[in-house]
């Protein structure tokens, strides 16, 4: 019997005149990754930015393991167990690895307004970032100042951040932006090996990627779902390939990877 | 032929830590050429110094014949050298059209300048979109507009740095295709990518960059011909 | 253990022989200055601690929280002024008035944030700046808080058994009180709430999906800034016996956020290193020339192209330019 972890009901969200989501119903099964594609301007930031919290809908529901999630602000969606990461790397580039993921758990374990501890003599904060960092591969950087960091490493701690709020959803925003072949394969083992314990919510533009991470696809077009299914249903979907994928499709990619 | 851009044993880094250590790059007008490479291997400085945005340590960067490295940015841009840059970086809040005819300039000095209506028969999608505003567009337009902008300026190189990134995969397949047309029309370009099929379809010359030095540059037929290559400078 | 390198979480903060030796040197300063017969350089040295708590008071906002605010004599004026209206009601027990103005600072602190906070960059510059100016308007056109004149201060507030008139005694009753803010202060900075402030500072949108309540921590934080701010005030008010609307104004404001960046926003000695330049220099050139504020303006921007992120951050950057040699990484993506 499969679970629904993530249903949004008829979300809708517009800018001006413009739907960037419209009537979007939505569902993930717990333990899935769910990628989401679409062509570019179809919506799929803005709805990202709708399950995380940081942008508010103007109509339809967001149901969170069966809980009406659709106005809680972020962090509370993030103690209720969503986490995600960013296409353009968000991290704190003038601290080290360290500091950045014991923030993470410092929001998850609490405590943040009390302005008497001394950080500096507070483990747990330690222990859990040098938890994540082994678990993203970055266990030999953890005292390195992120800004100096490549970008294939920066790309992991922006997973780790999100991993280090220990979500039961993550939404990945284009985790392989600007990677290149051999950092993108690190970080395909690193989202598969996060199943099933983790749902994932994939965006990205890499057909080869989404075909091999993806347990399901849903496919947005003007910000709507217009077919939901595995790899070999939405490579065929005369639709999909109308609106995305093209008239010769992955050929191409595929020859390079 | 005399080489529009050649780039000699350049050397330069940040700070004091050096990034590159001996690029030898060369594009004939008309030529496509593409810089190929892992992440962190030296592209992106590469372009930084020819650019002016890093002082070449040693060595020396002919564009036209002269000698461009120490001279500032905007002078080398109004030589003739556009850049597409990474993240596109479009104007938020000018119009399609501002951000276009605002870079209107004849800097090759051609007899048939680029003009908006051109530019829209390139991109159709930017026409539609002409009085919207540049936060307005997807990732795909604003890469478009990203394009339009540079050859506004009529340039004699026009350099694209990873500009197919975030693209889905129609809208990358169409970007390559004006490249194609671009350079069937004579313009020369010097692009990023990591795409290497539609790279050795488009471009004559494949220059791979390995720790900051070029290490091997040759035509598509010879880099077709040795995935060996690809493996070992690409990891593919 | 391996080594740390030091960033904006560790950056500012003082080690404890810093700090003694710095309470130290405060604390013979007034002894030397009688000896050398100097006796007026005593309550200038208040006058530098009390703007130095000010300032520092300022920094836990703009220099830790990224806040620019420039409405904080609002604040020092609600501290001041909470004073000399509960001693024209015969209220002068230090240890009811000193509490009563860092309470009624914070409120309007408090009250400020909440509204402010929902604003970015220039606006929230303007709105506390507004908010300032409505404080200063409310104090010159009200006669109960004397207008244009002021409250004078019949006598400094009362301790038992301590007598503040005297400029030695109220040295030092100023100096143990600022010590103590100091001391909150420094828990603040080097806490799991001093970290969250910083790192909202340096990425407010990260912070917020690691599931920070990024605008009550600005509004806590801000709200303290506003408390410790009015305790400055209070003891101003004390230091001058009175208080008038020109500790209201936008100049007094604008002041407080050249001593921050003078000395080094974001810097846990950045406010005390800033005011005590600031009034010192001030003090020196207005003893040669009418024209000091020419000369002083200077002499400021000398120091700030020198040191563009503060006289504290000099020894950071030495530092960093003996190390350059050892820490090297080749990247591509540099700034």
């Amino acid at each position: 019997m499969t679970h629904i972890v993530l249903e949004t009901d008829r979300l809708t969200k517009r800018f001006g005149g413009l739907a960037a989501t419209d009537e979007c119903s939505l569902e993930v099964v717990a333990g899935e990754i769910h990628a989401l594609i679409g062509p570019n301007g179809a919506g799929k930031t803005t709805l990202l930015a709708q399950l995380a919290g940081e942008l508010r809908p103007d109509s339809g529901r967001i149901l969170f393991e069966g809980r009406d999630i659709t106005r809680l602000p972020v962090h509370r969606r993030v103690a209720a167990g969503i986490a995600r990461s960013f296409q353009i790397t968000t991290l704190f580039p003038k601290f080290t690895v360290r500091e950045n993921l014991a923030l993470a758990v410092q929001a998850r374990t609490g405590h943040s307004f009390d302005g008497f501890g001394v950080v500096a003599d507070e483990s747990d904060l330690d222990d859990g970032a040098e938890e994540t960092a082994a678990q993203v591969g970055l266990s030999d950087v953890l005292d390195t100042v992120v800004g100096a960091l490549s970008h294939g490493r920066q790309r992991q701690l922006e997973l780790g951040m999100a991993l280090a709020c220990r979500p039961r959803l993550l939404l990945l925003d284009e985790p392989m932006a600007g990677t290149d072949p051999e950092e993108a394969q690190a970080m395909g083992r690193l989202i598969l090996a996060l199943r099933p314990a983790l749902t994932c919510i994939l965006v990205e533009h890499d057909m080869d990627v989404v075909f091999r991470l993806a347990d399901r696809i849903s496919v947005l077009v003007a910000g709507r779902v217009i077919a939901t299914g595995p790899a070999e249903t939405i490579r065929t979907d005369p639709q999909v390939i109308a609106a995305y994928l093209g008239a010769e499709p992955i050929a191409s990619t595929e020859s390079i990877r | 032929m005399s080489a529009l851009l050649s780039i000699e044993r350049l050397e330069t880094g940040y700070g004091l830590s050096q990034a590159l250590f001996g690029v030898d790059l060369e594009i004939l007008p008309g030529q496509a050429a593409a810089l190929l490479g892992r992440n962190g291997m030296g592209k992106t400085t590469t372009l930084r110094a020819l650019f002016g945005q890093l002082p070449a340590w040693t060595g020396e960067i002919r564009f036209l014949g002269e000698r461009i490295d120490g001279r500032p940015t905007e002078r080398i841009a109004q030589m003739g050298l556009a850049l597409v840059p990474e993240g596109r970086q479009i104007f938020p809040n000018l119009s399609v059209t501002e951000n276009l005819s605002a870079f209107r300039a004849n800097r090759c000095g051609t007899a048939e300048p680029w003009t908006l209506d051109r530019i829209h028969e390139l991109f159709p999608a930017l026409q539609a979109r002409a009085r919207n505003l540049g936060h307005q567009l997807s990732g795909g337009e604003q890469q478009m507009l990203a394009v339009g902008r540079a050859l506004m300026t009529n340039p004699h190189l026009l350099v694209l740095d990873e500009a197919t990134e975030g693209l889905s995969p129609l809208i990358r397949r169409e970007l390559w295709n004006v490249l194609a047309r671009l350079k069937a029309a004579g313009q020369a370009i010097l692009v990023i990518d990591k795409y290497l099929d539609e790279l050795l379809r488009v471009a004559d010359r494949h220059t791979f960059i390995e720790k900051g030095r070029s290490v091997w540059t040759g035509d598509s037929t010879a880099l077709r011909d040795q995935p060996e290559l690809w493996h070992r400078y690409l990891g593919i | 253990m391996s080594h740390r390198p030091q960033t904006p979480l560790t950056a500012g903060l003082p080690g404890p022989w810093t700090a003694i030796a710095v309470v130290v040197a405060l604390a013979l300063y007034p002894l030397a200055m009688h000896a050398a017969g100097q006796d007026f350089y005593i309550s200038l040295g208040s006058r530098v601690l009390i703007m130095a708590l000010a300032a520092s008071a300022l920094n836990l906002a703009l220099g830790y929280g990224g806040m620019i605010s420039l409405g904080h004599a609002a604040f020092l004026g609600v501290g001041g002024y909470a004073v000399a209206v509960l001693a024209q009601h015969g209220v002068l027990a230090a240890g009811l008035a000193l509490p009563v103005a860092v309470i009624a600072a914070a409120v309007a602190a408090f009250l400020i944030g909440a509204v402010s906070l929902r604003t970015r960059g220039v606006y929230f510059i303007m709105i506390t700046l507004a908010f300032a100016q409505v404080f200063y308007y409310l104090a010159i056109s009200l006669p109960r808080f004397g207008g244009d004149d002021g409250l004078p201060l019949a006598a400094r507030s009362q301790i038992p058994g301590l007598a503040l008139a005297g400029d030695l005694t109220f040295y030092y009753f100023v100096l143990f009180t600022v010590g103590l803010a100091f001391v909150l202060l420094y828990r603040l900075a080097a806490s799991r709430f001093g970290r969250a402030l910083v790192a909202v500072r340096e990425n407010e949108r990260r912070m917020a999906a690691i599931g920070y309540p990024v605008y009550r921590l600005r509004l806590v934080a801000f709200t303290l800034s506003g408390g410790l701010a009015g305790l400055a005030g209070a003891l101003l008010a004390n230091l001058n016996t009175g208080v008038t609307p020109h500790l209201l104004t936008w100049h007094q404001s604008g002041i407080l956020i050249v001593m921050v960046i003078l000395g080094g926003a974001g810097y846990f000695w950045g406010g005390l290193i800033g005011a005590a330049l600031f009034l010192v220099l001030e003090e020196v050139i207005s003893d040669h020339t009418e024209h000091w504020n020419l000369f002083l303006g200077l002499l400021l921007l000398f120091i700030v192209l020198a040191a563009p992120d503060g006289v504290m951050s000099l020894r950071q950057r030495l530092g960093a330019l003996l190390d350059r040699k050892k820490v090297a990484p080749a990247r591509e993506t540099a700034p």
